[in-house]
């Protein structure tokens, strides 16, 4: 009994270190985020890692939940005879919800594990070590383009997945189940305003990619420097990084107002 | 550092297809508006507006040319709905305001029903004549009683 609770508190301080340790972390990474020199370079390679070579996963991934979307609600709808609002449920439900959290969570295990892999092979490998050993700041030099890439790329892969979902839905309600387009079109324009929806939409991606950012390379640059400390790093961003998306989700949408 | 020309584009392409997507989503989709654009202000007073609700659609002859922009109570304690509309279109004084609903359980909207004189309504003017909702539940509830005292 009393060694359960020893664990039990064992595990709530290691939870607090970590957090904290996650708080200093993201502390270094803005303060280097404007120390000379800018690293503009590797920020250019990390947003072509996170972001570039995401577009397919995100337009593919985006047009068939689109489409998915569109033959689910058509269907549903039209037993109301309401198919014109078609466009109104998807363009709301894309832009506010699905758009910044599947396109998190597919950034998360595209991106956001990668960026962990390498940066833990770095560490693994000594590479950290050998730049400290330059004075080179590894958080300055690996982890700031990396976290700030993702940042960066998050709301731009947001903006694509939402499109291409428009367009999904709009292959499917227009043309396969024979919606007026206008219709389709002028629905989602009416429901869809800039100041409720696609800000909180902008807002929820940024802070996504800011955690995502931050969970990768911390994780990456705090593993245990071996082949299964890699390997618990990666499966720990993915995980660590999906709670908080889902969790900040729901903080966003509760403090933004429906 | 190297860096490598034909990546940078790629990057570069992938910023701008990036931010073009948001800028579709803000000012197409979101109808985001930089600056004023010229709206005219008419406002008109009923009794009931039902479940008319700020942004509903104004329209003419079924198009809409405008929007609810604010709803408020007046001192005799009628619904007071202002709304912002295209500029250049005549809407003659005398045009009337109604509150319809886009078929049977659909949203709600003001129609404007043009008039006859040659004068048209400005800035900041009302409509003369309104027509409040017509509520499902008054038509079904004196359908009831008209049959209450028919029999």
């Amino acid at each position: 009994m009393i060694g359960w609770i020893r664990s039990l508190g064992a595990s709530a301080t290691s939870f607090v270190e970590g957090l904290g340790q996650l708080t200093v972390f993201g502390g270094e990474i803005t303060a280097s985020l404007v120390k000379p020199p800018s690293r503009f370079g590797f920020f250019l390679r990390a947003l072509y890692d996170a972001g570039v070579l995401s577009v397919a996963l995100i337009a593919l991934s985006g047009f068939t939940v689109g489409m998915v979307l569109g033959l689910q609600l058509y269907t549903t709808l039209s037993r109301f005879g309401a198919e014109e609002g078609l466009g109104a449920v998807v363009g709301l439900s894309l832009v506010r919800e699905l758009g910044p959290v599947v396109c998190g969570l597919l950034v998360t295990g595209r991106a956001g594990s990668a960026v962990t892999a390498e940066i833990g092979s770095m560490k693994a490998t000594e590479q950290l070590d050998g730049l400290r050993m330059m004075a080179i700041n590894p958080i300055h030099f690996v982890a700031m383009p990396r976290a700030l890439a993702l940042t960066v790329a998050m709301p731009l892969l947001n903006a694509l997945f939402i499109v291409f979902a428009i367009a999904g839905a709009f292959v499917i309600g227009v043309s396969n189940q024979g919606l007026d387009g206008g219709v389709y079109i002028s629905g989602l324009e009416s429901a869809v305003r800039f100041a409720d929806d696609v800000g909180q939409s902008l807002l929820k991606s940024l802070v996504f990619g800011m955690l995502l950012g931050l969970v990768a390379t911390y994780k990456g640059y705090s593993c245990s420097p071996d082949a299964a400390g890699v390997a618990r790093a990666t499966t720990s961003t993915v995980v660590t990084a999906s709670v908080a998306i889902l969790l900040s989700d729901y903080i966003i949408t509760a403090l933004w107002g429906v | 550092m190297q860096s490598n020309a034909s990546r940078d584009l790629v990057v570069g392409l992938f910023v701008l297809v990036g931010l073009g997507a948001l800028a579709y989503l803000s000012l197409q989709i979101g109808g985001l508006e930089f600056g004023s654009q010229e709206k005219v202000v008419l406002r008109a007073t009923f009794d009931d507006i039902g479940g008319l609700s700020a942004r509903a659609p104004v329209r003419v002859a079924g198009v809409k040319i405008g929007q609810v922009s604010g709803i408020a109570l007046d001192e005799d304690l009628r619904a007071t709905v202002s709304m912002e509309i295209e500029t250049g279109l005549d809407l003659s004084i005398d045009s009337s305001a109604a509150i319809r609903t886009a078929g049977l359980l659909g949203d709600q909207f003001i129609a404007v029903e043009l008039g006859a004189e040659d004068e048209s309504l400005q800035d900041g003017e009302e409509f003369s004549f309104t027509e409040s909702a017509l509520s499902i539940d008054k038509l079904v509830g004196r359908l009831v009683h008209d049959a209450g005292v028919s029999n």
